[in-house]
């Protein structure tokens, strides 16, 4: 969703930063900068509290919530919210669901996105920006507008809960954007290099696989984390499409439970901290990779 | 999305239209098309054969099981007179004032401050650091993030935000059993997920300004206000558009936190599009209906994006002309 631009304006943002400001090192500070920055830090800490009240209630016992409140550190670390919940959803098996239906999407939409940029970006095929429009357009659709008609298609042919009609929903979904992205990226891929490896006898396939591949690396790997987190993070189609509870994803497991009656005030405060571990996870990898950034078309 | 039609419209003019970058021996671009297969019949597997379907779904009567039964434009008449669907719109106008225009502006000022003054005076690590704090909501998958909002607002005497207010000596509020409030925790679930996303992108962009142009505005005694709107707004202005466009429209889409919050309730009065197609298909079962609205935000979605790259477009072409 709003992270393909994050994507795509660093990489267009990457190359004058080296001249930013700053020059003369760190500037005197008036004391208006220290209220401009403490109002930075308090917009900051709202942003946060959310995370902490989460945070702080999984770790306490009903008991402990209901006389210290919402705001206290736990007196003791009371686990039972969360074994509770991990064991009440089998959680280890939501994650290995979701790693495996992202970790699968994520590399079969990133080889379609690139046979397809081959195509448009370097093999410059009749009508490419057309086609483009029309990926880029199957990546803005709600999803609602397929919905029923997948989930009666794949209903008859018996892909109804199972993880691959998920799969290939979002191979197709990210392939779209990946598509849009790469066929611009490919369409100014330095053209010595193909000319080169043409002239060494490389036939196309030879040419996308240890040429184009190669040197478009870094821009597919960052495609391939995005589409492993966007993945992971969709619900409507899971949701749908998953019913059994052995098929269901980290967000659809944890979100069926939410009023259920067994779920007391810090269980579902647990529930709510599972469900923001992995993404913490990620999003530690995710920052380094973000700043290593896409330097497409490495060569110079 | 801002990597858009500048790299294409350069390549147009510097090479003839149809050429390969690769030399050809045989079959010149036509040979391209192999490559395109895959990626295209799953294209219309997955996605061009239901859209039409779907379409097609709008004139029928259905309960999923037999066939369907053709209604002709029985479905749209019924869109004009049904409350729930221009109450689902209306809410979307609110969607869009929690993850479009308040992310935006609040986004605008809290990049400027980190990028001019934290970043330049407290160095950029403070900086980069409270981007990251500022983003961290984005990464969570838009269903979690509800849950934790839901939580903190849970009804009765032990959600947190009543026991805060209880030592206020406040009563517990049962605040998604009415409205406003239920709609109202609804944007702050999207105000919070939503406003990493313009920092970052605006951070990014502000590294674009040129530093002289500053200094120079800086002598002419502009002050830092001017400075901002006339030479930053600008220069980063695809950015802007880029935000405005793809928070519009996933605005539009909002699906998971009414899900895991209010289910649309109470009685229906926090319904969007998304969540109100999806009720009619599986919990109603009406599933023309639930085709209807579901192409009507379809619509919606594609006329949003094709007014918002004409207008930028032709913002584009003034300026160039300008120039």
């Amino acid at each position: 969703m709003a992270a393909g631009s994050v994507l795509a304006t660093t990489a267009q943002a990457r190359k004058p930063r080296r001249q930013g400001r700053g020059r003369g090192g760190m500037t005197k500070k008036r004391s208006v900068d220290w209220l401009l920055l403490a109002l930075v830090i308090v917009g900051a800490l709202l942003v946060l509290a959310p995370f902490y009240l989460v945070l702080v209630n999984s770790f306490k016992s009903p008991v402990d919530y209901a006389t210290s409140g919402p705001l206290a550190l736990p007196r003791e670390l009371d686990f039972t919210g969360i074994v509770k919940f991990w064991e009440r959803v089998n959680f280890p098996q939501k994650v290995w669901n979701s790693i495996f239906i992202s970790g699968i999407v994520a590399v079969l939409a990133v080889v379609i996105s690139m046979l397809n940029a081959f195509a448009i970006g370097i093999g410059r095929v009749r009508g490419r920006s057309w086609i483009v429009l029309l990926f880029l357009l199957a990546n803005l659709l709600p999803q609602e507008a397929l919905l029923y008609p997948l989930y009666y298609m794949f209903k008859s042919v018996g892909l109804y809960d199972n993880v691959w009609s998920v799969i290939v929903v979002f191979t197709v979904i990210q392939a779209a954007f990946g598509t849009y992205l790469l066929s611009s990226v490919y369409g100014t891929f330095p053209k010595e290099v193909l000319e080169a490896a043409s002239l060494d006898g490389a036939n196309r396939w030879q040419i996308l696989w240890r040429v184009v591949f190669p040197i478009s690396r870094p821009t597919l790997s960052v495609l391939l984390i995005f589409f492993f987190i966007w993945t992971w993070n969709e619900f409507l189609i899971p949701l749908t499409f998953l019913a059994s509870n052995d098929n269901q994803t980290v967000p659809v497991a944890i979100s069926v439970l939410q009023g259920d009656r067994l779920m007391d005030v810090t269980t579902t405060s647990a529930s709510a901290l599972l469900g923001i571990i992995p993404t913490l996870i990620f999003f530690l990898i995710f920052q380094r990779t973000l700043t290593r950034g896409i330097t497409a078309g490495a060569v110079k | 999305m801002s990597v858009d039609t500048r790299p294409a419209r350069t390549r147009r003019a510097t090479l003839p239209p149809e050429q390969p970058s690769i030399p050809q021996r045989k079959g010149g671009t036509g040979a391209y098309w192999v490559y395109l297969l895959p990626g295209f019949v799953l294209l219309l597997v997955i996605v061009i054969v239901p859209l039409v379907w779907n379409v097609y779904l709008t004139f029928t009567k259905w309960r999923g099981v037999r066939s369907p039964e053709f209604i002709g434009l029985e479905n749209w008449q019924k869109l004009f007179t049904d409350e729930d669907f221009w109450t689902s719109f209306g809410n979307s106008v609110w969607m869009i004032l929690a993850m479009v225009v308040v992310p935006t502006i609040v986004g605008l000022i809290v990049a400027a401050l980190l990028f001019d003054v934290v970043g330049r005076k407290f160095g950029g690590k403070v900086g980069s650091f409270l981007r990251a704090t500022y983003y961290l909501p984005q990464i969570l998958p838009i269903a979690v993030a509800g849950i934790v909002i839901g939580w903190i607002v849970r009804p009765g005497q032990d959600g947190a935000l009543n026991q805060i207010l209880g030592w206020l000596g406040i009563a517990p509020y049962d605040w998604l059993g009415q409205m406003p409030s239920a709609l109202i925790v609804l944007m702050v679930v999207m105000v919070w997920v939503q406003i990493g996303y313009p920092v970052v992108v605006f951070m990014a962009a502000l590294q674009r300004v040129d530093p002289e142009l500053y200094e120079a505005a800086e002598l002419d005694g502009a002050n830092w206000f001017q400075r901002f709107s006339a030479i930053t707004m600008s220069i980063i202005r695809p950015e802007i558009f880029v935000v405005t466009l793809t928070c519009t429209i996933a605005a539009l889409k909002v699906f998971g936190p009414v899900y895991v919050i209010t289910r649309g309730g109470p009685a229906g009065a926090t319904l969007v599009p998304a969540y109100y197609a999806y009720q009619e298909f599986f919990t109603k079962r009406n599933v023309g209906y639930g085709a209807t609205i579901a192409t009507v935000l379809t619509i919606v979605v594609v006329i949003v994006s094709i007014v918002f790259i004409r207008v930028q477009n032709s913002i584009e072409r003034k300026e160039r002309a300008g120039l």
